[in-house]
């Protein structure tokens, strides 16, 4: 199979009359490389895809695959294969058929389509399935041929947009470790689209975190869930307790901030912060509910404040500890669930306690709605 | 037991009231309207020609002699077959097949952008452009035609002006006016099946398929017109049944040469008073056009449950 190629966006901007789809969109993506837009709906990634798939050009900037730039070619004359979010397998077409439909429009003859299609068939563990109709499979099966038939143009760049939304969740699971193992067993560029973060984290090399047209970040999950770049990112990426204050005082990598309920709390600047948070400055500070624990020595500190408990929910591997702090601030807790019986603990005032470098401060900014 | 069990259904879901009357009024329209008469037609075809008074006495026998004439004409003719109907049959069959040809190519492409384009309002008031010429009635519809095409009509006086032709051209003696009348008159019976369809065919499909690097002719071979074939079989068998069985068209803008089958069997109603003639010539344009529509179903692989989709 080819090797995965480059796909660069410079400076791309895209319009719908006065409404800005996208606004400058910078992003390198590496030959090869799993990549995932992660944003909300309506955030503009759909759009980035589209434009990069050739069914949109920008209104502005560049869109270059393998380098070469990609403006005023259409989607069938561009090295991309695009997954489309209902898959979009031609109902009348038996599945041989709808994965080699791309060999037929080559013009490559019947016998050499249905060995092809045997092949791929065989990759995707659905042997002696080619002559069914897409009806006649299931869920999982169906994205499975969708997968085939966009490879089976050879691709360079393979295009996913939300392909797994469909599935419940456990073949949803599933899928996400079968696409990471084709993906790299084929070695070329994936780029998916997705609004679930579980998707994005657990497949992508690389995630661009995108807001209201707007690339916030682009970084490994790891740094996206740990070191978020703004507000937007710490709160859209898995969950967050939000602080809002006044940073009293910057030390090296920590800033001390003076919350608007909570008292004073300690924590680590966020790389994208370092230097520009000063002083007096209005700043959000994020602490995860995992990062939170009960702490043993109840005396005040900068790491420490207390909370009641409100009520308790029991998700399997974690409890969910919903507290409220001084003033009515809601605060999330989770606990490893340890395989001990936790002692019901609701009207409790507990003393929580966070690792400061494992919280993150950022200047104030717009938060993801729920 | 089966039935029993599926009346026992259909009216616990409707209710004895509207079950029965549902039940009644479907059995009234197919029973009374549409079986008996053509019942009676397919007896009258078969008996003789009788002044009233001899009806029901010892002359009036079952007899072929009208299927007879119609194949081999009246005895003692100077040909041996009916040269004469035959040909009228089968001209007025093969311009019934190109007059719904003719439709279809004008309205697929018509039928897929209407049904492709979310223009909303635009396409709404599209649609309404094509529903509102029918309000007019068929007869009225086929005199236009025939004022547009006249002599003095709008599209001779277009081609003169241009300095394209030095005298008329006779339309209507060409036959050019009866096809574009016929084309015309069940246009809409073309488009709104295909339409219908096509609005239902998933954008991606086309965006996948061009995605896989196929050109749009493949994209109407492979995808749109499969899924499209219902709507394009309904079309054409209702355009081709009318087209076939239309009178008025023929009659107003039929130039002076051309006969219409419908018009020989109109004679033989009205103006020879023959009705068992003319019923049998109807039952054979019936019969005729319905082994036409469903063997070129069969040719084309669309069963017949798909058409009521």
């Amino acid at each position: 199979m080819t090797k995965g190629v480059d796909v660069d966006l410079e400076d791309v901007w895209i319009r719908f009359g006065d409404f800005v789809a996208v606004r400058e969109a910078n992003v390198n993506i590496k030959g090869g490389e799993f990549f995932s837009f992660l944003g909300p709906s309506g955030c503009g990634k759909t759009t980035i895809l589209r434009s990069v798939s050739g069914f949109l050009e920008p209104s502005q900037g560049k869109v270059k695959i393998g380098g070469k730039d990609m403006a005023g070619i259409g989607p069938n004359k561009r090295p991309t294969a695009l997954i489309f979010q209902n898959l979009a397998l031609f109902p009348l077409m038996k599945v041989w058929e709808n994965i080699t439909f791309s060999l037929e429009v080559k013009g490559i003859g019947k016998a050499e389509r249905r060995k092809r299609a045997d092949e791929l068939l065989d990759m995707i563990a659905l042997p002696d399935q080619g002559e069914k109709l897409p009806s006649e499979l299931s869920g999982g099966q169906k994205q499975r041929v969708a997968i085939a038939r966009a490879l089976c143009a050879e691709p360079d760049v393979l295009l996913l947009d939300e392909p797994l939304s469909a599935l419940d969740l456990k073949l949803r699971q599933h899928m996400r470790t079968e696409l990471r193992e084709i993906q790299q067993r084929v070695g070329i560029t994936f780029i998916y689209i997705t609004h679930d973060q579980g998707e994005a984290l657990t497949m992508s090399d690389n995630v661009a975190v995108m807001r209201a047209g707007i690339i916030d970040q682009v970084a490994t999950g790891h740094r996206i869930y740990n070191d978020p770049a703004t507000p937007f990112v710490a709160s859209f990426v898995g969950e967050n307790n939000v602080f809002r204050g006044t940073v009293k005082s910057v030390d090296g990598d920590m800033a001390l901030v003076s919350t608007n309920r909570t008292g004073e709390l300690l924590s680590r600047i966020a790389t994208s912060a370092k230097g520009k948070l000063k002083v007096g400055d209005s700043a959000m500070m994020f602490i995860r509910p995992e990062a939170c624990n009960i702490a043993e020595d109840t005396s005040p500190a900068v790491n420490r404040f207390s909370a009641v408990v409100k009520h308790e929910e029991f998700e399997g591997q974690i409890y969910n500890v919903f507290l409220e702090g001084s003033e009515g601030k809601e605060i999330k807790m989770s606990l490893v669930n340890i395989g001990k019986q936790r002692a019901p603990a609701v009207g409790n005032e507990l003393m929580l306690e966070y690792e400061p470098q494992q919280a993150v401060v950022l200047p104030a900014g717009e938060l993801a709605s729920e | 037991m089966n039935i029993a069990r599926f009346f026992r259904n259909y009216f616990t879901r409707n209710g004895i009231g509207l079950g029965t009357f549902l039940l009644v009024a479907v059995l009234f329209w197919v029973v009374v309207l549409i079986i008996l008469p053509q019942l009676s037609m397919l007896d009258f075809s078969f008996r003789h020609h009788l002044p009233p008074p001899e009806m029901g006495g010892p002359k009036d026998t079952y007899t072929l002699e009208h299927y007879k004439y119609l194949v081999l004409g009246a005895p003692g003719a100077d040909t041996s077959y009916n040269v004469v109907d035959l040909g009228v049959f089968g001209r007025t069959l093969l311009a019934a097949f190109f007059v719904t040809i003719l439709d279809l190519v004008l309205c697929y492409p018509l039928a897929y952008y209407l049904g492709q384009s979310k223009g909303g309002g635009f396409i709404r008031v599209l649609v309404l452009l094509l529903i509102i010429p029918y309000w007019v009635n068929e007869i009225l519809r086929a005199f236009a035609f025939r004022i547009i095409f006249g002599d003095s009509g709008l599209i001779n006086e277009m081609l003169l002006a241009m300095g394209l032709v030095d005298s008329p051209i006779d339309f209507i003696r060409a036959n050019v006016a009866l096809y574009a009348g016929l084309g015309y008159a069940y246009i809409l019976l073309m488009i709104f099946p295909i339409y219908n369809v096509i609005e239902s065919l998933d954008r991606n499909q086309i965006e996948a398929a061009r995605d896989m690097g196929a050109p749009w002719w493949r994209i109407h071979w492979r995808v749109v017109i499969p899924y499209a074939k219902p709507g394009i079989s309904s079309g054409c068998t209702m355009v081709f049944m009318l087209t076939a069985g239309a009178l008025a068209a023929p009659q107003i803008l039929g130039g002076p040469s051309s006969l219409w089958f419908t018009q020989i069997i109109y004679q033989w109603f009205n103006q020879g008073g023959n009705w068992p003639r003319g019923a049998a010539f109807a039952i054979v344009l019936l019969v005729t056009c319905i082994i036409i529509v469903l063997s070129t179903m069969r040719l084309f692989k669309v069963r017949i449950g798909d058409i009521g989709k």
